[in-house]
């Protein structure tokens, strides 16, 4: 489980994150909502530690990991899978290279295994025979299932998506969601999934928590968000630009 | 009045800022060559592009140098009586000036520019931060063998520039300006010895770390997007060119 208490961070005067409090529970998925520059991507940052807080925690089985040393935080981080907003793959690496790099990093397993591993793992994101493809070569909705695959390559406890469906096209992105719906339920892993797109967030999420001025404003099981009356939450949902949240 | 001490504060601050971390980048990378496990073939990798891949234009740059100042110093040798001095004039500039600063601004301007670039589009491109959430240090990953590569190739490259500098010296010399060979190689001899030759190479050892240090530093805290990308690369070249001039001026007077 990871618990984040009372987190806080700020980038010179801008206070992003202003005490956040939120529990996220093990194999279920939990989309974290927002605007666009409301701090969601902060907050992941945060959790796979290449952003340090001012102040709070993050506990990942009851163990800070804010106040871990390098070595004991890269163990925590083997748990951790992510997808990129962008995908992030290796520019210089096949599709191969980049699904097997943490598998050959990690462990001694042989090429022959990497390789067969790394196939099913694709095949699981339903790309068949894309191995020798380099992600120049790549559109990107098979970036992000390349993505995907490399980030759940390691078999990890914990997946986490950077706004999964930015930049691709409706079907693209019910695809997506699709592939995470599976994913998630073959693997019982837990996914953390920070996004805007509110179709995504109703076809994935178990959990939904809304983040709005630096807080974790609504936390629930999706269907009791969607009969939460916050107005805040319901102008978001909603998609309007009528409310009290502030369009500038 | 106070916006300008404002102004030359922040600059202080930045400077400080930049060194303190070039200074981290570097005990970090430093530290993990000893740190298994090695990252062998990207140290191979970086060593042949630094490497293998400049030694075109470095023997370009060598020969063409070599046969320039080979006729300049004719020129001047000439009004003494003392154009059998151009093979030792050519050697000894070679070996322990020209050879080392121009290999490493020719490697600056190739390798150094192509490292910020690489690195900065894989800042900018999240994959830095992919390799975090990986569980591997990128700067394990990717600077080390960048500055392993920079302080084994730079000593072997100036090497090769020197060598081709003397053999273009030696081609104008004899064959166009028509010295004696068995004089130019007698004097050659007579006048360099090899610490000449290893005064130099001192010299590209801390030059190799100049450049992969400035580099793997400006592409490593690029930020901006495509526009920080580019001035990353034009600062790893001039930041680079200019931090190896003062160096050369340093080492010159240490160990003159």
């Amino acid at each position: 489980m990871i618990e984040i208490i009372d987190l806080k961070k700020s980038f010179n005067v801008k206070v992003v994150l202003d005490g956040v409090d939120l529990a996220i529970e093990d194999g279920k998925t939990t989309v974290i909502i927002g605007r666009s520059g409301v701090g969601k991507s902060v907050l992941i940052k945060h959790i796979v530690g290449l952003l340090k807080p001012d102040s709070g925690k993050i506990l990942v089985d009851g163990k800070d990991i804010t106040k871990m040393g390098e070595r004991e935080f890269t163990e925590v981080l083997k748990r951790f899978g992510m997808l990129f907003q962008g995908a992030a793959l290796f520019d210089s690496m096949t599709v191969a290279g980049n699904v097997g790099f943490p598998l050959k990093e990690h462990t001694d397993l042989a090429d022959k295994d990497i390789r067969g591993i790394v196939t099913e793992k694709l095949r699981r994101v339903g790309l068949v025979g894309v191995e020798d493809m380099m992600p120049a070569d790549l559109s990107g909705g098979m970036k992000k299932r390349v993505g995907l695959a490399r980030a759940i390559v390691m078999d990890p406890e914990i997946v986490l998506f950077d706004e999964p469906t930015t930049g691709l096209d409706p079907i693209m992105s019910d695809s997506i969601a699709n592939l995470m719906s599976e994913t998630q339920k073959a693997l019982k892993t837990t996914y953390i999934a920070i996004t805007h797109d509110i179709a995504l967030t109703y076809k994935i999420a178990d959990m939904v928590a809304m983040i709005y001025e630096g807080k974790i404003i609504e936390h629930g099981a999706v269907e009791e968000m969607k009969k939460n009356a916050n107005p805040v939450l319901r102008q978001f949902l909603a998609g309007s630009a009528q409310g009290p949240i502030k369009v500038y | 009045m106070r916006e300008l001490f404002e102004r030359l504060g922040r600059m202080a601050v930045t400077a400080v800022t930049v060194t303190g971390n070039m200074f981290l980048i570097l005990a970090q990378a430093v530290y993990f060559i000893f740190i298994p496990p090695y990252k062998l073939r990207n140290i191979v990798k970086q060593m042949e592009f630094v490497g293998v891949k400049s030694l075109f234009v470095v023997i370009l740059t060598g020969s063409f140098t070599g046969m320039v100042l080979a006729m300049q110093s004719f020129n001047a040798l000439k009004r003494f009586g003392a154009e059998s001095l151009v093979g030792p004039t050519v050697a000894l500039s070679m070996a322990r000036e020209l050879g080392p600063v121009l290999t490493a601004l020719m490697v600056t301007g190739r390798a150094g520019s192509a490292m910020a670039t690489e690195l900065g589009t894989m800042r900018v491109t999240e994959q830095i931060d992919a390799l975090y959430t990986m569980a591997i240090n990128p700067v394990k990953y990717l600077i080390t063998p960048r500055i392993v590569a920079g302080l084994s190739m730079l000593p072997i490259l100036t090497v090769i520039t020197d060598f081709v500098g003397v053999i273009g010296g030696y081609f104008v010399g004899v064959t166009l300006l028509n010295i004696n060979p068995g004089v130019y190689i007698g004097r050659t001899v007579d006048f360099v010895n090899v610490d000449d030759i290893m005064y130099g190479v001192t010299k590209s050892f801390f030059f190799g770390l100049i450049i992969t240090l400035v580099a793997s530093y400006q592409g490593f805290y690029t930020t901006g997007g495509a526009e920080g990308v580019g001035r990353a690369a034009t600062n790893a070249v001039v930041v680079g060119c200019v931090l190896i001039l003062v160096s050369d001026y340093i080492l010159t007077s240490i160990m003159f």
